[in-house]
């Protein structure tokens, strides 16, 4: 089944029966997954199938109940998020996370938290401000007074101010008005296109899959299916189940 | 000038329940002990000085920087053995904890310096200053105003530390998403401690102040205090810097008014016109209160029962709502 899902890249990341627990229920139940260097990986899925609960078991913020996680060949089972982001790994949460107290520059400065290069930070910051020149009409606002769509830019934004080498991005397109959600995947390639390595969860699957090069879906906690993101736009179970086709 | 005084430390003091309630919506109660260590250490390294040709100013200095790392501790220690542990408990669980970490303070206290009052040396001589003219001018004390600068400083400082520093955006961060906070490479433990160990050393000033003020030190101290400045914190809004800041002023301003004049508003004599026995009464012996200026204490609880029924987020209290 998963012959396909094996990536010809060096794996950047790799999940080996990783199993996570949401409170008593077992959202995760053991599951394989890798993401090569470079590769635009996709997690798709219904609600509840534990694609968001994965990615927080990865960044720690849920209790791992088995399995491991090996990011650049290290074992980063149970590692707090912010010990992840020293070393390159960042994630953009469900809901975009923005701190709505905080202005948009502080926002942003957090993204860089980990980082102590003064001036590199302030030259990032300016291409943030150049990806979306939104942020930066706004950029003395608290983040709370952003819309959804901008809220996101600031996230995937405050996300890249950490020099990511591998970014999670956790539903970025959801609740967002349809051209913001076109504007959000061109944004997510356009990252890619930088060599930052992605794995993107959705549940806009026809979008995620369109974008991606490999992909896998998820149902009740476990992998159902894996490959190449061409072929499951075409797999007629993907169609009927996600595509609504 | 007595009234901002107090209300300068009751602000200071606010500070450290605020800071804390904002970053994890826990109303420290113990933080009040805290104050009053702070008045007693420096209280034992004022009288190791007694009799030394030690110049006086120099003195209350050290005695300050010796009280403040003892409190910084003591905060920090609050922090990591009795409140972390129970940080996803129900929230009821660290209230009557702080409760309970509050009592044991007290009672360590009076092992160590004894349940008596302490006289706090008088290092540096009162003078009195006249700032109006007339027969009874209103007056400063070089203490009074020493406690306003140093208070002002004290909360200048917080304020530049909290939005100007990237440890202050941090806390703030930390206080709105703790989760989202790591996700940026924030330790939360971290700046959780922190916030409790600046709290503490604010109130390790705040303690030497009170000291210093009264001229008395107790192992209770630190009750009525902590109980007012909690108060100061609510009525400015908890959570809230400038809040606290406020609330600490106005709460003092009150305090000392309402001390001032509840004796001539509770005058009894004002009524003598209901009864002949009481006019007569009030021939010989025309001030009558009801209530003396003992009565002060009252006032603060007054303002918070206040707050909280008409205005419970207090005066600058955010309204509870998030949007994003």
């Amino acid at each position: 089944m998963a012959s396909a899902s094996i990536s010809t890249a060096k794996p950047l990341l790799a999940l080996e029966r990783l199993a996570v627990a949401y409170g008593e229920i077992h959202a995760v139940k053991g599951i394989n997954l890798v993401v090569g260097e470079g590769e635009l990986v996709c997690l798709i899925g219904g609600n509840g199938a534990g694609k968001t609960t994965t990615l927080k078991g990865i960044c720690g913020l849920l209790p791992v109940k088995g399995g491991t996680i090996r990011y650049d060949g290290d074992d980063i089972t149970g590692r707090p998020a912010y010990q992840l982001v020293r070393r390159g790994l960042a994630m953009v949460p469900e809901g975009r996370g923005v701190f709505g107290a905080l202005t948009i520059e502080e926002n942003l400065a957090m993204g860089a938290y980990a980082r102590n290069d003064r001036a590199a930070i302030a030259a990032d910051i300016e291409h943030v401000y150049a990806l979306f020149p939104r942020l930066k009409e706004r950029r003395r606002q608290t983040g709370g007074t952003l819309s959804g769509g901008e809220q996101q830019m600031l996230a995937i934004g405050r996300a890249l101010l950490s020099k990511p080498r591998l970014l999670l991005l956790d539903e970025p397109s959801m609740g967002l008005a349809p051209l913001m959600v076109q504007k959000v995947f061109e944004t997510v390639l356009a990252v890619a296109a930088t060599g930052v390595t992605i794995l993107l969860v959705e549940q806009n699957a026809k979008l995620a899959l369109e974008v991606s090069n490999r992909g896998y879906v998820m149902e009740s906690g476990e992998i159902t299916l894996a490959g190449d993101a061409k072929s499951l736009l075409h797999d007629p179970k993907v169609r009927a189940a996600y595509l609504g086709a | 000038m007595n009234g901002l005084t107090l209300g300068s430390v009751y602000a200071v003091v606010a500070l450290g329940y605020t800071m804390v309630y904002g970053i994890i919506q826990l109303i420290n109660f113990a933080h009040g002990e805290v104050v009053m260590i702070g008045a007693m250490v420096a209280y034992t390294v004022l009288t190791l000085f007694a009799g030394t040709a030690v110049p006086p100013v120099l003195q209350v200095i050290v005695a300050t920087l010796a009280a403040i790392p003892v409190c910084m501790l003591i905060g920090y220690a609050l922090e990591r053995v009795a409140y972390r542990p129970l940080r996803r408990a129900p929230r009821l669980a660290p209230l009557i904890t702080a409760i309970g970490l509050s009592i044991i303070l007290q009672h360590l206290a009076m092992l160590i310096w004894s349940r008596n009052p302490l006289p706090y040396p008088q290092v540096v001589p009162t003078v009195s200053y006249a700032i109006t003219s007339g027969a009874s001018p209103a007056t400063i004390t070089n203490v009074q105003i020493v406690i306003i600068l140093m208070s002002a400083a004290m909360m200048a400082g917080l304020l530049l530390l909290v939005y100007r520093t990237k440890l202050g955006v941090a806390m703030r961060a930390v206080s709105q998403n703790q989760a989202v906070a790591g996700l940026m490479g924030i330790n939360i433990n971290t700046v959780i401690s922190l916030t409790f160990v600046i709290g503490a050393g604010l109130g390790a000033m705040a303690g030497v102040m009170v000291g210093s003020y009264y001229g008395v030190a107790h192992y209770q101290m630190g009750f009525l205090l902590g109980l007012k400045a909690f108060s100061a914190a609510v009525l400015g809004g908890i959570g809230n810097l400038a809040g606290a800041m406020l609330g600490g002023l106005l709460l003092g301003v009150i305090e000392a008014m309402g001390a001032g004049y509840v004796g001539d508003l509770t005058n009894l004599c004002q009524l003598s016109s209901w009864s002949d026995a009481l006019a007569q009464r009030c021939h010989a012996e025309p001030y009558l209160p009801l209530f003396g200026s003992n009565y002060q204490d009252v006032f603060a609880f007054m303002v918070l029962i206040a707050v909280l029924i008409f205005r419970p987020s207090g005066l600058l209290g955010e309204r509870v709502s998030d949007r994003a």
